[in-house]
């Protein structure tokens, strides 16, 4: 923390290591972008610069908020967010076609992004109101179950399987902090390992067939394990030092498909090698830790529960899309926040650290349980 | 613990042990994705970097220059020709359309043509060139370079095509070459460089069998190329390696002049060096121009091609199947001889023979005949009553072991050998018992006698050497010496004489000794049935006429070559197929002489093959032109 007597007060109370994090990883992504885009700012890191600048600001913006207004805006927003949510199946429905925006005129919102902070948010709100003693009730399950699978179920059907997924995962993470009996989640581990095959029946072909090219990318490597495929010749080809900045022929040539959105951490480690690479994720380790101290460290039950959510959601967020760009998981369609190009990521993921800075800012100051 | 006993302690508790929990799991996944990180780019490092090279840098084959074929002094064969060639890089191509039109305007293409062109176009991969013209004329060369600044993406180069100076006379000995068809490139594992315009393989005779020789080490411009076929820049080229050239044992000169003196006939000549085996000429005619068929054939002239009864498309040395009429007689004289029949014995010809219920009809009424009378005047009687006393198993195989039916083992693609039957044969072939008129059939070389022209070749030049030759094509063959005939050196010398007395003595082909001073020709005439016994000599109809066929060695008395012909519905051997073979073998020894023989048989003909084999090319393109019209 910088506390020189120079710099004023308010400046100085700010978490100077996270911000100073997450510049490294937004830097990493914005020069990675000028190098995705053949050497060039348009159309790519300009843009990303302008919206990182733009969403760190307003995540600043939030850690002013108290966190007794967080907590008393968090249902009206989920609900606001699940009509939404309603809205654009609808939409979807007549527009006969997959829909995941709500155009507003101004913007066009995509609620199922707002739906990560917020069932996190959420969840830690319904544990801070229930009782200690029936958490290991049956009342302590079942609403937070359904607070978790509507809008999961609503975003599957868009159909969007990864943010389904982080939703899912999100939430459970904060029901299994919240300290519900540890059999439930084996026995949700059970279900799913014989659900997955019933699942995969029900999947659209599309995402059958990614799951399939996940299982066995060399396959089909001119089909649809392109992606796969491509991904690790970049990054396995870097090296250790990689190939150097701007000379990454994978990207550069387009063979790597989605080089500047999900597959960036492939532009990346194919020219900054194996050291960027694990400095890259050694940068998101620190950041995720910096979020579970927030949550150690909160003197609330909803700042613990929502902190360690929020966290959980930047965690599943990198490591999401760090695993399918190895090859670890099936191609799902996630973006790595803070590098990959486009806003709602870094949105999502700025709306997550302001809140984290928030509760981080209450429990330095508050002296005293609330 | 019961759930009511769930405290705010309790809670507190699980909170901090849960925390523990997730941050290790989270950790651990770190730990994993660092794993990962590290395994693909330290232990899998080799391997993807080749899969990124070979992603980033891709080869444009240049085409090696294909391998010579020479003759056994080093004289060209197949060489290769500076051509001229139109392409398109569909990269550069600007306005597709109008620049395909106004090129196949320039060049005259057909609307066939221009349908695969823009067929082509659609499935190439941007820096690879679409075919437009191939051996394109100067003239045609020149106007496409005039404009070419107005025609992105056109490019018109010098290339090189292959060539036979020989035209039809080496047709069906080297064969041709062509553009792989979609099967050849299956075969090949999908090899890029068969797909490189202007590049041909090897597609019938020897071009075909020694491909693996001719084609040599392709080279290639290697650029840099984006996923989408874009080329971004030029990196170093890697070299190409001109095949090897194949030296056959071939002599040009006396294939050319065979398939000279041949003329419009329909046959096959093949001759030997009685020293090695080599073979000196492999002809058979009439033929295509496999010049014309290395451009690609146009259809009109593979339908004319396959429609004539002298059928130009078929290598008959190699193919054609025919029986060996009276020039098995040699083989069967030394095989009586073996068995111990005295030469000096005695058969009467009254012009023909009684076997069981037939009456066999020879060519005339010989007379008394003895074994070197009978091969000097081809006397049927005496073969026949001679097969009765002797064994027919035995004869026969005499008769293979000197060549005929026999398998050889050359770089022929595709070869017919023919059959010499034997009682052994026929109960495994037919199921049944050899009979005297088996003998009879065999003994004049008819029945199921089938030969193929080579050993027509083989069979005097085994007689001649004593030694058991085998046929050789190709210097890239080792020579193998050859072990002596399982024969009698005065039973050789017998037929050698007796052979030698039907072209200088009372014989035969007496009317095709040799015009040189002190080199006699040793030689025996056969005439093949081809529609029935007892209607032979003059057949108004082509097709049904015998075939003439003629053995023969030279010098009589110490042979240095050896020559086989057969010329399809010749008639008489003696008349059509032995004056050939004199002409051929005179000039082995003087070739002005020979020529000088020839000049006034093509005035006759109406022009050199050259001049008759571009007249029926006119004719070819005339026709197409009219077919095009109508």
């Amino acid at each position: 923390m910088i506390s020189s007597a120079i710099i004023p007060q308010p400046l100085a109370r700010l978490p100077w290591r996270l911000i100073w994090l997450v510049a490294l990883i937004c830097t990493i992504g914005v020069v990675t972008l000028y190098s995705a885009a053949g050497g060039s700012a348009s159309p790519w890191a300009l843009k990303q610069a302008i919206t990182i600048l733009a969403f760190m600001c307003v995540a600043i913006g939030i850690s002013y908020i108290p966190e007794n207004f967080i907590k008393q805006m968090t249902f009206p927003a989920y609900v606001a967010i699940f009509i939404l949510l309603v809205l654009v199946e609808m939409i979807g429905f007549v527009g006969k076609g997959a829909q995941r925006w709500v155009d507003l005129g101004i913007i066009r919102l995509q609620p199922s992004e707002f739906m990560k902070p917020a069932i996190a948010l959420v969840l830690a709100r319904f544990y801070d109101l229930l009782p200690a003693s029936d958490v290991r009730r049956w009342r302590g399950l079942w609403p937070a179950a359904a607070l978790v699978f509507v809008p999961a179920g609503l975003i599957l059907v868009q159909p969007d399987l990864g943010t389904a997924m982080m939703v899912i995962l999100g939430g459970v993470t904060v029901m299994f902090i919240a300290g519900l009996p540890m059999w439930y989640f084996g026995a949700a581990a059970a279900v799913a390992a014989v659900a997955g095959p019933i699942l995969f029946s029900m999947m659209h072909d599309y995402q059958r067939k990614r799951v399939l090219i996940f299982l066995d990318p060399e396959a089909d490597p001119l089909g649809a394990g392109y992606h796969i495929s491509q991904s690790k010749i970049a990054i396995g080809s870097g090296g250790i030092w990689g190939k150097g900045y701007l000379n990454g022929s994978q990207s550069h040539l387009d063979y790597l498909p989605e080089g500047h959105t999900d597959f960036v951490f492939a532009t990346f480690v194919e020219e900054w090698g194996l050291v960027g690479g694990a400095l890259l994720i050694f940068a998101f380790f620190m950041v995720i830790r910096w979020g579970m101290n927030v949550s150690r460290h909160a003197k609330t039950r909803f700042g613990q529960l929502a902190a360690a959510g929020l966290t959980a959601t930047i965690f599943f967020y990198v490591s999401i899309n760090l695993m399918m760009v190895m090859g670890l998981a099936p191609v799902v369609g996630i973006p790595l926040p803070l590098v990959s190009f486009g806003g709602s990521a870094v949105m999502t993921v700025m709306i997550c650290l302001g809140i984290l800075m928030s509760l981080e800012r209450q429990s330095r100051t508050k002296s005293s349980l609330a | 613990m019961k759930a009511s006993r769930f405290t705010a302690a309790h809670q507190s508790m699980t909170f901090s042990r849960r925390m523990m929990l997730v941050g290790g799991a989270q950790a651990a996944f770190g730990g994993l994705l660092v794993a990962r990180l590290g395994y693909l780019s330290i232990a899998q490092n080799q391997h993807y970097k080749l899969l990124s090279e070979s992603n980033r840098v891709q080869l444009i084959p240049v085409p090696p220059r294909r391998g010579w074929i020479i003759d056994r002094k080093g004289k060209p064969i197949a060489i290769n020709r500076s051509s001229f060639r139109v392409d398109i890089i569909p990269q550069q191509l600007v306005d597709a359309p109008r620049v395909v039109r106004t090129v196949s305007e320039i060049l005259g293409l057909s609307p066939d043509e221009i349908d695969r062109i823009h067929k082509d176009l659609e499935i190439s991969r941007g820096f690879q060139p679409v075919a437009v013209g191939d051996n394109v004329p100067y003239e045609k060369y020149a106007a496409i370079m005039v404009r070419i600044q107005e025609l992105p993406g056109v490019s018109a180069s010098r290339g090189f095509s292959r060539y036979y100076p020989g035209g039809p006379a080496v047709a069906h000995l080297v064969g041709y070459v062509g553009a792989a068809s979609a099967k050849e490139y299956e075969k090949e594992n999908k090899n890029p460089l068969l797909l490189v315009p202007g590049v041909k393989i090897g597609k019938d005779g020897l071009e075909k069998s020694f491909e693996n020789m001719l084609r040599g080490q392709p080279g290639g411009q290697r650029v840099e190329v984006t996923a989408r076929g874009k080329l971004v820049k030029e990196l170093e080229p890697k070299p190409d390696r001109s095949g090897q050239s194949v030296q056959l044992t071939i002599d040009a000169g006396l294939q050319e002049y065979a398939a000279r003196r041949m003329g419009d006939q329909s046959g096959a000549l093949v001759a030997m060096d009685v020293a090695s085996g080599d073979m000196l000429a492999y002809v058979s005619m009439p033929a295509y121009d496999p010049n014309s068929f290395s451009d690609g054939i146009g259809r009109t002239e593979w339908r004319m091609l396959s429609g004539d009864d002298h059928i130009p498309l078929l290598n008959k040395v190699a193919q054609g199947l025919y029986p060996s009429g009276s020039t098995i007689k040699p083989a069967m004289a030394l095989a009586f001889l073996k068995q111990g029949i005295d030469p000096a014995r005695r058969v009467h010809c009254a012009g023909g023979y009684q076997i069981g219920n037939r009456y066999f009809r020879c060519d005339a009424a010989h007379g008394s005949m003895d074994m070197h009378s009978a091969i000097e005047r081809s006397c049927n009687t005496y073969f026949w009553a001679t097969g009765l006393i002797t064994d027919p198993e035995k004869t026969t195989e005499m008769v293979h072991y000197l060549g005929y039916g026999e398998k050889f083992d050359l770089p022929i693609p595709t070869q017919r050998f023919g059959t010499m039957p034997s009682p052994k044969w026929l109960k495994e072939k037919y199921d049944r018992e050899w009979q005297g008129y088996d003998s009879a059939n065999t003994s004049i070389g008819q029945g199921y006698v089938l030969i193929n022209p080579m050993q027509l070749a083989v069979m005097p030049a085994r007689l001649a050497s004593g030694k058991l030759l085998k046929p050789r094509l190709s210097m890239v063959d080792k020579l193998r010496p050859a072990s002596n005939l399982d024969a009698d050196p005065e039973h050789l010398e017998f037929v050698r004489k007796a052979m030698a007395a039907v072209v200088n003595g009372s014989g035969t082909a007496v009317g095709s000794k040799l015009p040189l001073e002190g080199i006699q020709m040793a030689g025996k005439t056969g005439t093949a049935q081809v529609f029935r016994l007892g209607e032979r000599g003059h057949q108004s109809n082509w097709a049904l006429r015998d075939h003439a066929l003629f053995i023969s060695f030279a010098p009589a008395d110490a042979p240095r070559f050896a020559i086989g012909c057969i010329i399809e519905h010749g008639g008489f051997g003696a008349s059509a197929a032995a004056p050939i073979v004199r002409d051929c073998m005179t000039y082995l020894f003087d070739q002005q002489k020979a020529m000088d023989a020839l000049a006034p048989l093509e005035q006759q003909w109406g022009g050199t093959l050259a001049e008759r084999t571009a007249r029926l090319q006119a004719q070819f393109d005339a026709v197409s032109k009219a077919n095009l019209k109508a």
